[in-house]
């Protein structure tokens, strides 16, 4: 036991006396959620646009009132005449131009059909499709609040509740995608690369030739990092519920019991590259184009699983990621218990015994 | 007998390389052994195969009467080894790392500090600086001491002395020769003949092969030609002319002089090639019987 702690102690010596490998380590997870949080967001917020109101009624002022109430919205400019809509389109980043018609409420209050026209600017179709339907959702609410004065029949109104996220807000998807993979990134790369600078550097064949057991030497490697992910993990969760208001909806024990097995399948995965790596260059690339690459693509956070082929949505059930993130979304989104993710617990269970005991078989006590 | 090989062959598998051909030989208990060759004659193999390290293709190795395939973790505790690239931590302090390898053996550095007390008080005063902050012979000596840490019976020293200076060197085998008064048989690899003298059985290895296994003094007796040192104002021209001469056998340049057998080294010759030389007109010219070194030894006994 008391090899087993100075083994662990010196691992610590060397990742405290390495500044770089210690501000990857600290410095990653929190750089990776702001820039999710702030930056690569897809939610919209002020997005400019113009108003080009011929109607000039209280119907036209009420509506524009209501659009620039929502915080997506800015209004920028209102149009005078009809060629302004395409010179404001091309001279300034304006992304969506709203056009009321004369006789508006008249219109609407002699019961013919009434239009409002939403003209977008669909070189970034996504935008274009989230704004205009934001459009299309305040003019509905607003006419069905008008409607339910006046009393008329036989309306269907869709009511959209979307439950979990109600808000509808980025972060709640990608934290979870963050964990995976800070969580993937540090435990597999870090503990394969150190154990191949050991082998690199000649001191692995001092440590086979000592009484210690070789096993030992390997999993007394993981510990430090296993402390240190689990450190980064209370960072990230404690950066979500602070700084991005992603609440935790389920068991905090159980979401960090879960994440110590998917910490401890990462760092499987690592004991298995280093077994098989001679370098450090080695042991680096498969970690980050052989594992982390596919972890991205094909965890479901960056592109929904569903719309993939076939072959990839059978290749991505092979990656715990995806089953960490599944767990992760149940549990610290959703609040579910533990009933309701023990299968997917089971499969990241089962891969990580394999991958164990894969990489202890592989892992040599002799030279060549 | 603590290290026994008989017939050991080693192939490496990826590179196909034959590392060592038909390896067998002994040392006693308390030995100091060298192992002399160039780079690639098979040292490190040897060394590998006698720390359990590797595994030969065939042929049976013990050390301390246990074989090393079948019970190499008894070996392991009982044997110190310094492999020939620089394997302590660079990033730990010269006492972390000692502290950790006396760990590494269940030991502790109080419990054997009589042993590396005099190779340690020399890099104690750096005791709080790293290791790789250490020069090339103070980085040996830390070495050296972390083999020793756990006091073990056999020490083995893949060359323990390439890259440190000439001084280094010297204290180095000074130390080596301390160690084995307290008993420790001590096997050690070196590419520098001149070494080859100051321990106590030498092989000589190339290609994989032993070319003699003798004391330093018993190899050098059997050298079986008369050696003579030849010297002169030009060395190359020399050297070229000497290559020309019938009556040479070989001609080896060795520092100052050219080391030069004759096919029929009577007193006759040797007159001969005085005159010869003059003739040619060489300058400052000197000739005398010299006493082979090993080095000498070596070249004759290489296969051609």
């Amino acid at each position: 036991m008391k090899q087993f702690l100075s083994f662990v102690k010196k691992e610590f010596y060397h990742v405290f006396r390495d500044k770089k490998t210690l501000l990857l380590l600290f410095g990653l997870p929190i750089v990776q959620i702001v820039l999710f949080g702030f930056a690569l967001t897809n939610e919209i917020k002020n997005a400019e646009i113009a108003i080009f109101d011929l109607a000039h009624d209280p119907m036209s002022h009420q509506i524009t009132e209501r659009i620039k109430a929502n915080s997506t919205f800015l209004v920028r400019q209102y149009l005078t005449h009809p060629g302004d809509i395409e010179q404001i389109f091309k001279s300034s980043n304006t992304k969506l131009v709203v056009v009321f018609p004369s006789e508006l409420q008249t219109n609407w209050a002699r019961g013919t059909q009434t239009q409002i026209q939403v003209i977008a600017d669909a070189s970034d179709p996504n935008t274009a499709q989230t704004l205009s339907s934001y459009i299309n959702l305040i003019v509905m609410q607003y006419q069905s609040e008008l409607t339910r004065r006046t009393n008329i029949p036989y309306q269907i109104v869709p009511e959209v509740r979307m439950i979990y996220n109600p808000e509808l807000k980025g972060a709640t998807n990608f934290v979870p995608g963050v964990m995976s993979l800070v969580l993937l990134l540090i435990c597999m790369m870090m503990t394969s690369v150190s154990i191949v600078k050991e082998k690199e550097s000649g001191t692995m064949e001092v440590l086979l030739v000592s009484p210690f057991n070789p096993f030992l030497v390997i999993i007394s490697k993981t510990v430090p990092y296993l402390l240190i992910s689990i450190l980064n993990l209370i960072v990230i969760l404690l950066l979500s519920v602070y700084l991005l208001g992603v609440d935790i909806n389920g068991n905090v024990f159980l979401l960090m019991a879960e994440s110590t097995l998917f910490i401890i399948t990462a760092l499987s995965m690592g004991l298995l590259i280093s077994s098989v790596t001679e370098s450090q260059q080695t042991a680096m690339l498969i970690s980050l184009l052989g594992m982390l690459v596919p972890a991205i693509l094909l965890t479901g956070f960056m592109f929904p699983i569903e719309n993939m082929p076939i072959a990839l949505q059978w290749i991505s059930n092979i990656i715990p990621s995806k089953w960490y993130y599944i767990i992760v979304k149940s549990v610290m989104i959703k609040g579910l218990g533990f009933a309701s993710i023990w299968k997917e617990t089971l499969i990241l269970m089962g891969m990580t015994l394999f991958l164990l005991a894969l990489s202890l078989k592989k892992f040599k006590t002799h030279l060549e | 007998m603590d290290i026994i090989l008989q017939n050991i062959c080693k192939t490496y598998t990826k590179s196909g390389v034959e590392a060592l051909k038909d390896i067998s030989f002994e040392v006693p208990k308390g030995e100091l052994f060298g192992l002399i060759g160039p780079d690639g004659a098979g040292k490190t193999s040897i060394f590998r195969i006698l720390t359990t390290l590797l595994y030969p293709n065939s042929g049976k190795a013990t050390v301390l009467g246990l074989d090393t395939q079948t019970h190499f973790k008894t070996i392991r505790e009982k044997i110190g080894y310094m492999p020939g690239r620089f394997s302590l931590y660079q990033d730990l302090t010269v006492e972390e790392n000692l502290n950790f390898f006396a760990r590494l053996f269940n030991t502790t550095i109080a419990q054997n500090y009589e042993l590396i007390k005099d190779i340690y008080i020399q890099i104690e005063p750096f005791k709080n600086r790293p290791a790789g902050k250490l020069s090339g012979g103070m980085k040996q000596k830390l070495a050296l001491s972390c083999a020793l840490i756990h006091r073990p019976e056999i020490l083995f020293l893949d060359e323990p002395t390439t890259g440190v200076d000439a001084v280094s060197r010297k204290e180095f085998w000074h130390m080596l020769k301390r160690l084995k008064n307290e008993g420790i048989t001590i096997m050690v690899s070196t590419p520098y003949m001149d070494e080859a003298t100051l321990c106590e059985r030498i092989a000589l290895i190339q290609n994989g092969q032993i070319l003699s296994i003798d004391s330093p003094e018993g190899i050098q007796r059997q050298y079986p030609f008369r050696l003579f040192a030849v010297k002169s104002s030009n060395m190359s021209g020399l050297l070229r002319f000497l290559r020309a001469l019938k009556t040479v056998q070989s001609v080896f340049s060795f520092g100052e002089y050219h080391h030069v057998t004759f096919l029929n080294a009577n007193a006759s010759v040797v007159d001969e090639l005085k005159i010869d030389i003059k003739r040619a007109g060489f300058d400052q010219f000197e000739i005398k019987e010299t006493t082979p070194g090993i080095e000498d030894c070596f070249i004759q006994l290489m296969p051609s």
